[in-house]
């Protein structure tokens, strides 16, 4: 078999999408980069200079930027724990035999379709409302004050939010992975008389390694850039208690029209974006070339 | 059934209390439609109303009558389906050359595509709003299906990546040994295997693309506007509005929502991410 | 799978086909979705019957999508929208860059003299028309007559902060679902900061002074700052951080508020039967004062403007003459009733006895309109116009990070000195990098 020829015609196969892909990123990517030296403003056209480091140094040290950076952390980090803990335990109820599984099934995963800003309408005005919202109810009923989710736990209300978004996707591939258990196995060393709860943690838990690791992955690509539930619901407040990266670039971009400044912070969040990148490809690396 | 209960009574037990979980993950869309359904007032009520309120679909006919939902929801059809359909060109080639004649830098290709998802989009949108109003893409079908097809580009090319990996190489070279060009191998051998691997990935970008929310809204006035854009007029309107925000949300996800319920089986059967081995 | 692929394709071709030749001019208004917008594009067959030859297309959005679509799209000139509904805070700045087109073919009968002065000259630059109000606002308070009666609360002058506080605590009473006062809480330069502003301009604050130095650290803006806290924090509704506009008018329709002190626009709202539980126990009254009367309510409205280089100026004019016309307000009128026609714009509005009759708030809106000058709105000398707001582009952003530090205040997760120091040094980094000093 032609080694040579067969690599050719892979890279051929595979050049346009990687050609392609590259020119999406690198034209508006050096496009970024060249704003990012300027000072452009919007709203003042005609008015660009070359300003070098001066829009890196204002986002730097802008106090905003790290009350985010550690916001971004905190909400990928717990929406990540939440989903993966609770796509285990839901993955291993749906694997047993219950009435109408198929259909639980179908209400389980229903969140991962709905589209984030109806997910933050929804929750925001008829969930958490603290006068008229579900949980205000249910609060008051056990005579309780009501939460004012957005003033008293703005972030905690926003990772609840895209928790419940993502918890189906977590849930979807590891169920799938836990029916692709090896059932001997289990049964061998229930034999040998190990309990349900060693069972989960030297069988099951091992044996779930790279699905975790996929869902840590995919699910931390589209966290880092969680936008639609904070616009919604809090505008990054109050203060900056749900300000993330992601949103403090736009209140750069779209509140103050400071090309310049939202190019330096885009470009700032790509290094950091690279960062975790870096990260998951040590994590890949051991979990998926096994 | 993967495990069975030894006493009916802890099946029934079990049951119940996993119904009880899924529905109260299920609980916020189910409130929603609910609503959608009551009149203002009654949506407000507290305590709130279950089922013993005047079932009334004048939200709907609202919603429909301030904007022509159709046009949204076409709109959202022509571009999470078109934009999968150019992805699955691309994403297929690209990602059989990478599982089929791997070389050493495949795997860093394949991270840095993912990598390029992670920027915030708002960081480049004044650069991509410059490009597309010099192309006339602005409010273009093919303009935004472009963008919502670079967008899930990685991720289609990861996915099919990890599907096709798992193809056992002995079939390829069996075919081969008969004498199989390269298309005809592709078309009668792998293709068919590879099936399930590319429903879901084209299942899996119907969605993301449906609900990608922020090219969508700001790259779009009218002619291309899809559902992300419908909603963004009810996210805060005017006096009571509970009812008719919910019913022009039921709106907005219902499409998307059925059509991966009844999909949902081959949907599941490639989402593996080479998880599942 | 086969299915999918069929509806796929369906779909494609049904977008192919409704790519139809229009002969007609196409007129694309983008629009936000408050209440009397949606009443104007329910009405859009008047227009079209009128004008054949002009069919219009609707972008209604939520108010900040759609500030932020309609500047990015003129700045960078993208030439999306032929009509754009914008605020008295762009104008004046987008007159100025050249970026509207000048009004100048509304008509014969158009009778811009009857437009309210204080309007007129806020739309205007060097006496000439570059936007057209559709309906404009002061602020005023709103009360429950049926509640101060109870408390045996009667109001003779203009009240000040002071009294109000003093009422909000003998009208609050929580457990009965009524909180003492509604205010805006929810962050953002057009929501919590149009009210603070004017507070701190009752307090004789000022958002910059001569040198465009911010003053958020004075005692006045202290003074203010913790006057709206301990109201609002102490005699509110629950979640009052994320209250805007709508959110209090549901409060107050459903009899949930004491006071609310808001736009004047609301007054057609709180006084309507069929969404007001307390239609016939309102009250009007002016904003309330401290140290001073200057400034304490605010100047407000929303209008339509053409974007230079748009190919549509003609139609777009006879549009908006269309829109913002005195028929316009009969026509709604006729079809709603007078309550509900655009108020604030036109004279002759407030000379028109069936309006006066269907509208007892008309008075006091008249009244809060003319008070209000965007030039001279504060006690102390200041640089920039406008009375909640200050017309430089920079606003926009300040405006909102300042919001959101005085919401953090409101909602106790910052304390009143440090969600001023805070404001203090943001703005002061933000005027300093844009080149004031």
């Amino acid at each position: 078999m032609s080694t040579r020829s067969s690599t050719l015609t892979g890279r051929i196969m595979a050049a346009p999408s990687i050609i392609i892909l590259f020119l999406w990123m690198i034209v508006p990517l050096g496009m970024t980069i060249y704003f990012s030296f300027l000072r452009y403003n919007l709203l003042m056209p005609g008015m660009e200079e070359w300003t070098g480091l001066d829009n890196y140094y204002f986002f730097l040290t802008d106090p905003a930027f790290f009350a985010s950076l550690a916001n971004t952390l905190l909400l990928v980090g717990s929406v990540l724990i939440i989903t993966v803990v609770g796509g285990i335990l839901l993955g291993l109820m749906l694997d047993q035999a219950i009435f109408g599984r198929g259909i639980l099934r179908l209400l389980i995963i229903a969140p991962f379709f709905i589209m984030p800003t109806v997910n933050a309408l929804v929750w925001k005005n008829l969930l958490m409302h603290p006068v008229s919202g579900m949980f205000a109810w249910i609060a008051t009923s056990f005579g309780l004050q009501p939460i004012d989710w957005f003033s008293e736990a703005p972030l905690t209300a926003i990772i609840i939010m895209v928790a419940w978004q993502w918890l189906p996707f977590a849930v979807l591939i590891l169920l799938t992975a836990l029916q692709s258990l090896d059932r001997d196995q289990r049964e061998a060393a229930q034999m040998d008389g190990a309990g349900p709860i060693s069972i989960f943690f030297y069988i099951t838990l091992p044996h779930l390694g790279r699905a975790i690791t996929v869902v840590i992955l995919i699910e931390t690509i589209f966290l880092l850039t969680v936008f639609a539930e904070i616009f919604v619901t809090t505008g990054g407040g109050p203060g900056l208690a749900t300000t993330n990266i992601a949103f403090l670039v736009y209140t750069q971009a779209l509140l103050q029209y400071d090309i310049g400044g939202a190019s330096a912070g885009g470009i700032v969040a790509v290094i950091l974006a690279n960062i975790v990148a870096i990260f998951l490809v040590r994590l890949i690396g051991k979990n998926l070339d096994r | 059934m993967e495990k069975t209960f030894k006493s009916p009574l802890k099946h029934i037990a079990f049951s119940v209390f996993a119904w009880l979980v899924g529905l109260m993950i299920f609980f916020p869309i189910f409130w929603m439609v609910l609503t959608s359904f009551k009149s203002e007032l009654d949506a407000i009520s507290m305590p709130p109303m279950f089922f013993d309120f005047d079932w009334t679909l004048a939200n709907y006919v609202e919603v429909q009558a301030r904007s022509n939902y159709f046009k949204f929801a076409m709109n959202s059809v022509v571009l999470s389906v078109g934009s999968t359909l150019i992805g699955l060109v691309f994403a297929v080639t690209c990602a059989w050359a990478m599982a089929f004649s791997p070389t050493k830098r495949t795997k860093n290709a394949l991270l840095w595509m993912l990598s390029t998802k992670m920027m915030p989009p708002v960081g480049v949108l004044v650069p991509i709003y410059l490009v597309f109003r010099d192309w006339g893409l602005l409010d273009n079908r093919f303009g935004i299906m472009m963008v919502l097809f670079l967008m899930n580009l990685p991720i289609m090319v990861w996915m099919l990546y990890t599907y096709f990996k798992e193809i056992p190489k002995d079939i390829l070279e069996a075919a081969r040994m008969d004498g199989a060009t390269m298309p005809k191998e592709i078309l009668f051998v792998l293709l068919p295997m590879a099936v399930p691997g590319i429903a879901s990935t084209m299942l899996l970008n119907i969605i993301l693309a449906w609900n990608e929310a922020f090219w969508t809204l700001n790259l779009t006035t009218s002619d291309a506007a899809p559902l992300t854009a419908f909603i963004a007029s009810y996210s805060s309107p005017e006096g009571l509005f509970w009812a008719k925000l919910s019913a022009a949300s039921t709106m907005a996800v219902a499409p998307i929502l059925i059509i991966g319920w009844f999909s949902q089986k081959q949907l599941v059967r490639g989402l593996t991410f080479g998880a599942v081995k | 799978m086969k299915h999918v692929m069929g509806v796929a394709l369906c779909a494609l071709l049904a977008g192919g086909v409704s790519f139809t030749a229009n002969a007609q001019t196409k007129l694309t208004i983008a629009t936000v979705n408050n209440g009397d917008m949606i009443r104007m594009q329910k009405l859009t067959d008047d227009f079209t019957a009128k004008h054949p030859d002009i069919s219009l297309e609707w972008v209604t959005l939520e108010e900040n999508t759609l500030r932020q679509r309609v500047t990015t799209d003129i700045a960078t000139k993208g030439g999306q929208y032929d009509v754009m509904t914008i605020g008295t805070y762009e104008v004046p700045i987008w007159s100025e860059k050249g970026w509207l087109a000048p009004l100048d073919q509304l008509g014969a009968d158009y009778d811009e003299a009857d437009i309210m002065p204080a309007i007129r000259s806020a739309v205007s630059q060097d006496g000439q028309l570059y936007a057209a109000p559709f309906y404009a606002e002061s602020s005023m308070m709103m009360y429950r007559t049926d509640l101060f009666e109870a408390a045996g609360i009667t109001i003779t002058d203009r009240l000040t902060w002071d009294q109000t506080l003093d009422i909000a605590k003998k009208l609050h009473d929580p457990a009965n679902g009524v909180y003492g006062i509604c205010l805006r809480g929810k962050a953002g330069w057009g929501e919590n900061m149009a009210l603070i502003t004017t507070m701190g301009n009752a307090y004789g604050a000022r958002l910059f002074n001569e040198e465009w130095k911010p003053e958020f650290d004075g005692p006045e803006w202290k003074a203010a700052l913790s006057m709206y806290v301990d109201i609002l924090g102490n005699y509110g509704p629950p979640g009052a951080t994320s209250n805007g506009f709508n959110e209090n008018l549901s409060l107050f329709n459903s009899g949930k508020c004491g006071m609310w002190i808001d736009a004047t626009v609301a007054a057609s709202f709180v006084s309507n039967p069929a969404e007001s539980t307390v239609a016939d126990k309102v009250g009007f009254t002016e904003a309330p004062c401290a140290e001073t009367c200057t400034g304490a309510n605010w100047l407000w409205a929303w209008n339509l403007g053409i974007p230079t280089g748009s190919q549509k100026v003609e139609a777009a004019q006879k549009f908006i003459a269309w829109a913002t016309s005195k028929e316009y307000l009969e026509l709604v009128a006729s079809k709603e009733g007078w309550a509900n026609v655009p108020p604030g714009t036109r004279i002759s509005l407030y000379n028109n006895p069936k309006y006066l009759e269907a509208a007892p708030f008309a008075d006091e809106t008249l009244l809060a309109i003319d008070s209000a000058d965007p030039i001279n709105s504060t006690l102390k000398p200041k640089p920039y116009v406008g009375v909640q707001f200050a017309a430089i582009p920079e606003f926009q952003g300040i405006g909102t990070t300042v919001g959101q530090q005085f919401s953090a205040a409101l909602g106790g997760s910052s304390s009143i000195e440090d969600a001023l120091a805070s404001a203090q040094s943001s703005t002061d980094r933000t005027m300093q990098r844009a080149g004031y000093y």
